[in-house]
C-alpha cells in the first residue's frame, strides 16, 4: 500500500454539523481541506428531524435561509410535565418569533446535512463518502498527521485532524484520545418521522405559513427515567421522539421503542398525530454527561468537535449548535495558525480550547455540569412531581362545590404526605444549585 | 478497449412517499442513488477494462445534479463522465431517452473513440421498463444483448465477443460481432469498492457536460414530451384494500390450538382445498 | 413509457387530444405475441389472450396471434391452442433462423408482420424473451411501449390505457399512446387470469414467409443449457407458496417454510432481503422485482409487507401473514393474520396441517 504523496492542510472525520461547520469554516480561509464521512451521503446516517438554531449557522453562512431546506420556524414552544393521562403545560407564543430572520427552525436533518454538505463542496473542499476512518496515523513522536480508512490505498496524511466523529468517537477511543463512553453519560433518542398533509398540521397546531410548534414532555412518560419527550412539527410530518439515559434503560429493561409507543398513544399526543403514516424510525445516542464528561479536546495534530466533544446541553436540548459552533471555532483556530505558519501542536491548539471558553458553548456547558448527576442522582424528580402538579391542577380546575379553601389544604397535604416538606425542600435547593 | 456505460441517478425507491391526500410523490428529501442495476454494467465492464485494456466511459441524462452519480462511478474506477443535460430532455420516455442516449454515445465516439462495447442495467428501478438498453441498441444498429450474465469472452481481432445470456428456462451462449450492446442482468460480480485513489480522483474530475447542441443532436422534436409517443394520462395510489387481515386470536392460546384455527378458517374460505391437499399429499 | 412521470407534466399533456395521423387509421385488431419456445407456449401468452379478446371485443376487433419458430410441423399444437384460448386467426411464421430466440431475426419477423397487417395493440409478455423483443420492436416502429402492466383497457376515444406501477409500486400511472400505432404493451406472468379454453374451438391462420438468410444473422445461439431445476422452482405457478422474510432471523430457520410447504404440495419462497443475504437463490424472491405469484393460499412469515412485497402477491386468493408486530403493512393487505413468533408458530401449523392430513387420508 503505497502512501498517497499528498499532504492536506487539515482531514475532517465525519459530515455532520461540526464537521461541515469546520470543513467550511477551513475550505473558505483557503485551506486544503479533506472531508470524509462513512455514510452513503452526508446527512444519510443522522436523525432525522431536529431544530436549528439560526444563530450558530449564521455566523458560518450568513445568507442560509436562502436555499437551506428549512422546515417551519418555531413561533410556540410548549413545556409539558405529563402523567399518565394529563399533561400540564407552559405555552408560549409570540407573533414576534414571525419575524424577519427567525431565531429557531424545524429541519429535516438528512436534507440540511445534505444541504450543508454541498456548500462545503461549493467551498472547496474534497467530501469522500462511504468511506471510514478507521483509524489514527501517528508519526514515532506519537503526533496525529493523518488517518487511514477502510479503502484500499492510503493513508490520507495531513496537518491536523478534526475529529468531528459525533457521539461514539470510535476513532478518538482507538487512538487513545479520549475514554470509552459511559452508560451514564449518554442518552438513547428514539425517534420517528409521522407524515400527514400540510393542511392537518397547521389546523391541529393553529399553525399558518411556515410557522412551527415545538413541544418539550417530561414526567412519566420516561417512566421514572431520565429523559424527554418531544415533538417538532416539520412542513409535512411531524418529528415524534423519546430519549432517556442509557444506564436507566438497561436498568428498566424497557425497551427505547415501548417508550416511544406509550408517548405516542398519551392522550395529549395521540390526537395530535392520529391519521399519520409512520416512516424512519430511527435510534440515536445523545451525550448528556455534560461538562464533566468531556474528553481532551486538543493535542497534537488533532482536536474534537461537536458531540464527539460531547458539547451537548440537555437542558436546553440544543446540540447542533454548540456543534456548529465548535466546528467553526476549531476552523477559525486552525486557518488562523495556518496564516502565522504554526504548526498544529497541542499547545498551539491550545487556543481552540481558549476560544470555545469564550463562547457561549463552554460557559453554557459549565453553568449546568451538575444537572446530570442531579437527575442521575434524584430519580423521583421527573416521576412524583408530575403527578403531584397534574392532580394539584385537576383539584384546582374541577368545580364540585368545596371550598377553595379546603382544596388548597388537601393539594399541599398531599404534597406532604408524598414527598414530605424536606424533601420537597432539598429538592428545591440541589435544583437551583445545579442550576446557579 | 473502449466501453461505454450508461447509468441512471433514481430516487432511493424504498423510501419514496405518496402524500396521503394528493397521491403525488413527496419527492422532498428522498435521496438518491445510481440505479443499483446499473452497478453490475459497470463491474462488467470495469472488469473487461482490466483485462483487456482501454477505457470505461459513463453517460447518464439528467438533471445537473446527476453528476453526482457520474462522480460515485468514478469513483468506483470509471476513467471519464459525460452529463448530458438539457431541458429539452424533460419528459423523455424510453424511446426519447434512447434517442437522446444514442446520440450522445455516438458523438462519445467520434471524441474518444467507437466504443466496442455499451453496457446498461437490466432495468430501472424507477421506470422499470428495460426498454432503453434495446432502444439505444436498435438506433446505433448494434448487435443485442439483454440479460446477459457473464462475458465470455471478447475477440478484438476478429471483432466478435460470446456472452452466457438468461433466456426463457436456461442459459443461451451467444457469439456475435462487436460493437454491440449489453444490459448486464443482476447478482453477476460483486461490484467493487474504489480505491483511496478511485475516489480522491472521482471527487476532483473534471466531467464533459453536454447539452443537445453539443451532443450532436440536432432535432429536438425527437427529444424528452415532444419526441415520447407516450402519454402519463393519470397517476394514483393503489386501492388499500377496503378490509384489514382478521386477526386470528392468539392470547394465551398454544401454537397448536391456533394452528388447528387457522386450518379451519382456511378451509371456510376455500371448501376445495382440503380435498386438493388430500389429493396432492397422496402423491407424495 | 414514460420513466419517472411528473403529475403536473402528465396533467398538462393529458389535456393534449390529438387527432391520429392518417397512416395510422388503418392499423386495426388486437395481437398477442404468442411466446413459443421448446414445442410449448409460455403460459403468459394464453394469459394475455383471455385479456385480449376482452379489448377485441370491446372495440369490436379480431383477437390475433402471433407465432413464430423453426418447424412449421410441429407448430400446429400451438396455433390449435391459439384458437381455443380465443384467438381468430394466427399468423404463423415459420423459418430454420427462428429455432431459438434471437433478437435480430425476430424483431425483423415482428416488424415485417405489423408493417404488412397494421394491428392497433399489441401484447407481449414480460418475461425475458418478451423484454427482449418489444423494446427493439417498439424502436424500430418509433411507437410507444408500456412495460409490466397490471391493467389494460379501452377509453372512451378507442385508446389503450394501460396502467403499470411506477416509483416502485408505490403510485400506479395509466398510459397511453395517443397519435401512434401500433400501442404496445407487456404483462408480467401471473398478472392476468389464465382464461377457460374452450375444446375444439376454430380460427383462420395465415402463413407469413421470413424471408430470413441465416447467413445473414450475425448473432449465433452457440449453446442452450437448460435449468437443472428449472421443473423445481414453479414459484409462479404454483397453488400454495409458503414465504418467509427477515423475521426468520436466520437462514435455518427457513426450513420452517420449506417443511410447511412440503406437507402443502406447494412451492416455498421468500422477499428481496433473503436474496441479498444469500439465504436462497433469486429465483425465489417473491415481489416486484422478483415472481408475482397468484396461488390459492400465500403464507407468509416473517414479512413486513412493503409495498415492493406487496405487488408481487396481491393476486393471491388467500393471504395468512404470520407477524409479531400487529401493525405490520402486511396485515393491510392480507386475510388472515396471526401476530405470534413465525419461528414457533410454523412448526405448529406444519404438524396440524400433517395431522389433519394424515387422519383424513384414513379415513378416505
Ligand atoms: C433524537 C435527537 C434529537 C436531537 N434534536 C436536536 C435538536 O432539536 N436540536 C439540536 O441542536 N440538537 C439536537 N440533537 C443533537 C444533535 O443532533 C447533535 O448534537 C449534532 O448532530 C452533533 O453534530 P456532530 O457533527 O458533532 O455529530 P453527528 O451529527 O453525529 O455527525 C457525525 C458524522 O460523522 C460520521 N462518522 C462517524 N464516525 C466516522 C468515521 N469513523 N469515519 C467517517 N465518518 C464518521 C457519521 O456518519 C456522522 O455523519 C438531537 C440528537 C438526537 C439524537
Ligand atoms: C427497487 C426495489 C425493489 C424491491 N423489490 C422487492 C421484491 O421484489 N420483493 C421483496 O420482498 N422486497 C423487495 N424490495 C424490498 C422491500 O422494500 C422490503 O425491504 C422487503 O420486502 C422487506 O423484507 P422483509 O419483510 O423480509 O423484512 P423486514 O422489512 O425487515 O420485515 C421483517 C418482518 O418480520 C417481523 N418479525 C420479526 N421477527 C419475527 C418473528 N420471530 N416472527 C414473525 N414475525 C417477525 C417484523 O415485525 C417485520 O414486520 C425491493 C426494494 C426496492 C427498493
Ligand atoms: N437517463 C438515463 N441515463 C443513462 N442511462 C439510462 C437512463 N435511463 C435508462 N438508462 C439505462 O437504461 C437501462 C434500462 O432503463 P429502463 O428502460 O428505464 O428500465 C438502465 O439500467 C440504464 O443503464
Amino acid at each position: 500500500m503505497a502512501a498517497i504523496q499528498e499532504r492536506f492542510d487539515a482531514i475532517v472525520v465525519g459530515a455532520g454539523p461540526s464537521g461541515n461547520a469546520a470543513a467550511y469554516t477551513m475550505a473558505k480561509g483557503g485551506l486544503k481541506v479533506l472531508q470524509i464521512e462513512r455514510g452513503e451521503y452526508p446527512g444519510s446516517k443522522n436523525v432525522q428531524g431536529a431544530i436549528l438554531y439560526a444563530d450558530a449557522l449564521e455566523r458560518i453562512i450568513p445568507d442560509f435561509r436562502e436555499d437551506a431546506p428549512l422546515e417551519r420556524h418555531v413561533i410556540e414552544q410548549r413545556i409539558w410535565v405529563i402523567d399518565d393521562s394529563s399533561h400540564t403545560g407552559m405555552h408560549y407564543r409570540s407573533e414576534d418569533f414571525n419575524e424577519e430572520k427567525p431565531n429557531r427552525y424545524t429541519i429535516i436533518r438528512a436534507q440540511f446535512d445534505r444541504w450543508f454538505s454541498s456548500k462545503v463542496r461549493e467551498a472547496g473542499a474534497i467530501v469522500l463518502c462511504e468511506t471510514t476512518v478507521t483509524e489514527l496515523v501517528k508519526d514515532t513522536k506519537g503526533n496525529v498527521i493523518g488517518v487511514r480508512t477502510d479503502r484500499q490505498g492510503g493513508p490520507l496524511l495531513a496537518d491536523v485532524v478534526v475529529l468531528a466523529e459525533g457521539v461514539n468517537g470510535l476513532v478518538g477511543q482507538r487512538a487513545a484520545l479520549r475514554d470509552e463512553l459511559k452508560p451514564e453519560n449518554v442518552a438513547l433518542a428514539v425517534k420517528e418521522m409521522h407524515f400527514l398533509p400540510q393542511e392537518v398540521i397547521e389546523s391541529r397546531f393553529n399553525l399558518k405559513g411556515d410557522g412551527g410548534v415545538v413541544i418539550e414532555a417530561m414526567g412519566t412518560v420516561t417512566k421514572g427515567m431520565t429523559g424527554t419527550g418531544f415533538l417538532y412539527t416539520n412542513r409535512e410530518s411531524i418529528s415524534i421522539g423519546i430519549g432517556c439515559i442509557v444506564d436507566d434503560i438497561r436498568k428498566s429493561g424497557m425497551t427505547p421503542y415501548n417508550l416511544l409507543d406509550s408517548f405516542k398513544q398519551h392522550p395529549s399526543i395521540a390526537p395530535l398525530i392520529a391519521g399519520s403514516e409512520v416512516k424512519e424510525y430511527v435510534a440515536h445516542l445523545i451525550p448528556e454527561g455534560g461538562f464533566r464528561a468531556m474528553p481532551e479536546t486538543q493535542g497534537n495534530g488533532w482536536l474534537v468537535v461537536g458531540d464527539a466533544a460531547h458539547l451537548v446541553n440537555a437542558v436546553h436540548r440544543e446540540g447542533s449548535n454548540l456543534a456548529m459552533t465548535s466546528g467553526r471555532v476549531a476552523g477559525e483556530t486552525i486557518v488562523w495558525l495556518k496564516r502565522r505558519r504554526e504548526p498544529c501542536t497541542a499547545a498551539n491548539l491550545a487556543e481552540y480550547r481558549k476560544r470555545l471558553e469564550d463562547s457561549f458553548v463552554l460557559k453554557d456547558m459549565r453553568k449546568y455540569r451538575k444537572i446530570p448527576a442531579l437527575l442521575h442522582n434524584n430519580r423521583h424528580l421527573l416521576n412524583l412531581y408530575p403527578r403531584i402538579m397534574s392532580t394539584a391542577a385537576q383539584t384546582w380546575l374541577r368545580v364540585d362545590g368545596k371550598a377553595k379553601k379546603a382544596k388548597e389544604t388537601e393539594i399541599i397535604q398531599r404534597l406532604r404526605t408524598q414527598r414530605g416538606l424536606t424533601g420537597m425542600l432539598a429538592d428545591g435547593w440541589r435544583l437551583a444549585r445545579a442550576w446557579r | 478497449m473502449h466501453i461505454v456505460v450508461c447509468i441512471k441517478q433514481v430516487p432511493d425507491s424504498a423510501q419514496i412517499r405518496v402524500h396521503p391526500v394528493t397521491n403525488t410523490i413527496m419527492r422532498q428529501g428522498v435521496p438518491t442513488i445510481i440505479n443499483p442495476y446499473d452497478l453490475f454494467a459497470l463491474e462488467e465492464a470495469l472488469r473487461l477494462r482490466d483485462w483487456l485494456g482501454g477505457e470505461v466511459t459513463v453517460l447518464t441524462m439528467g438533471p445537473p445534479m446527476a453528476e453526482e452519480s457520474l462522480r460515485k462511478a468514478l469513483g468506483i474506477g470509471a476513467d471519464r463522465g459525460v452529463l448530458l443535460t438539457d431541458r429539452f430532455f424533460a419528459g423523455s420516455d424510453t424511446l426519447a431517452t434512447s434517442y437522446a442516449l444514442a446520440q450522445a454515445v455516438r458523438k462519445i465516439g467520434e471524441t474518444w473513440g467507437i466504443p466496442e462495447i455499451v453496457f446498461t442495467g437490466k432495468q430501472t428501478i424507477d421506470g422499470d421498463t428495460a426498454q432503453v438498453g434495446p432502444g439505444i441498441a436498435r438506433r446505433l444498429a448494434l448487435q443485442q444483448l439483454t440479460y446477459v450474465a457473464a462475458v465470455q469472452e471478447v475477440d478484438l481481432e476478429n471483432k466478435t465477443i460470446t456472452v452466457l445470456r438468461r433466456a426463457e428456462g436456461g442459459v443461451q451462449e451467444l457469439k456475435t460481432a462487436i460493437p454491440a450492446l449489453i444490459t448486464m442482468l443482476e447478482g453477476t460480480n460483486e461490484v467493487r469498492r474504489g480505491t483511496i485513489a478511485d475516489v480522491l480522483r472521482g471527487a476532483r474530475a473534471e466531467l464533459v457536460v453536454w447539452n443537445a447542441q453539443t451532443a450532436g443532436i440536432t432535432d429536438v422534436s425527437n427529444c424528452g414530451l415532444r419526441g415520447s409517443p407516450t402519454v402519463v394520462k393519470r397517476v394514483f395510489a393503489p386501492k388499500p384494500r377496503a378490509t384489514k387481515a382478521v386477526q386470528i386470536e392468539v392470547g394465551d392460546r398454544d401454537m397448536g390450538t391456533i394452528a388447528e384455527d387457522v386450518i379451519a378458517r382456511l378451509y371456510a374460505v376455500q371448501p376445495a382445498l382440503e380435498a386438493a391437499l388430500l389429493r396432492t399429499a397422496a402423491a407424495y | 413509457m414514460s420513466t419517472a412521470p411528473t403529475p403536473p407534466a402528465a396533467a398538462s399533456r393529458a389535456g393534449m387530444k390529438k387527432e391520429l395521423p392518417e397512416r395510422f387509421k388503418s392499423y386495426k385488431h388486437v395481437w398477442v405475441f404468442i411466446e413459443y419456445e421448446h414445442g410449448e407456449i409460455h403460459p403468459v401468452s394464453l394469459e394475455l389472450l383471455g385479456e385480449g379478446r376482452k379489448l377485441a371485443d370491446k372495440l369490436g376487433v379480431e383477437l390475433i396471434g402471433a407465432v413464430l419458430g423453426g418447424n412449421r410441423a410441429a407448430m400446429q399444437d400451438a396455433v390449435v391452442e391459439a384458437w381455443e384460448y380465443g384467438a381468430d386467426l394466427v399468423y404463423v411464421v415459420a423459418d430454420p433462423t427462428l429455432e431459438h430466440y434471437r433478437n435480430d431475426p425476430y424483431t425483423r419477423v415482428m416488424t415485417d408482420l405489423v408493417n404488412n397487417y397494421k394491428p392497433e395493440i399489441i401484447l407481449l409478455g414480460a418475461t425475458v424473451l418478451g423484454r427482449d423483443l418489444a423494446g427493439a420492436v417498439a424502436t424500430t416502429l418509433l411507437t410507444g411501449l408500456t412495460a409490466d402492466c397490471t391493467e389494460l383497457a379501452i377509453d372512451d376515444e378507442g385508446s389503450l390505457a394501460a396502467t403499470r406501477p411506477t416509483f416502485g409500486g408505490s403510485l400506479l400511472c395509466t398510459i397511453h399512446t395517443l397519435n401512434f400505432r401500433p400501442q404496445m404493451a407487456t404483462v408480467r406472468p401471473r398478472v392476468m387470469a389464465m382464461p377457460g379454453r374452450t375444446k375444439g374451438r376454430q380460427g383462420r391462420v395465415i402463413e407469413h414467409a421470413a424471408n430470413l438468410q441465416e447467413f445473414d444473422i450475425i448473432t449465433k445461439v452457440l449453446r442452450f443449457l437448460p435449468d437443472r431445476n428449472s421443473n423445481k422452482v414453479q414459484l409462479a405457478y404454483a397453488d400454495i407458496v409458503v414465504a418467509g422474510g427477515l423475521g426468520l432471523r436466520s437462514p435455518e430457520n427457513l426450513q420452517l417454510v420449506r417443511a410447511l410447504a412440503e406437507v402443502l404440495g406447494g412451492e416455498w419462497g421468500g422477499s428481496r432481503p433473503l436474496v441479498q443475504k444469500g439465504w436462497m437463490e433469486a429465483e425465489r424472491q417473491i415481489g416486484q422485482t422478483g415472481k408475482t405469484i397468484r396461488p390459492k393460499i400465500y403464507i407468509a412469515a416473517g414479512i413486513s409487507g412493503a409495498i415492493q412485497h406487496r405487488v408481487g402477491v396481491e393476486g393471491a386468493d388467500t393471504i395468512i401473514a404470520i407477524n409479531t408486530d400487529k401493525n405490520a403493512p402486511i396485515f393491510d393487505f392480507a386475510h388472515f393474520g396471526v401476530v405470534t413468533n413465525a419461528i414457533e408458530f410454523l412448526p405448529a401449523l406444519t404438524t396440524a396441517f400433517r395431522k389433519r392430513l394424515s387422519v383424513n387420508r384414513l379415513a378416505s
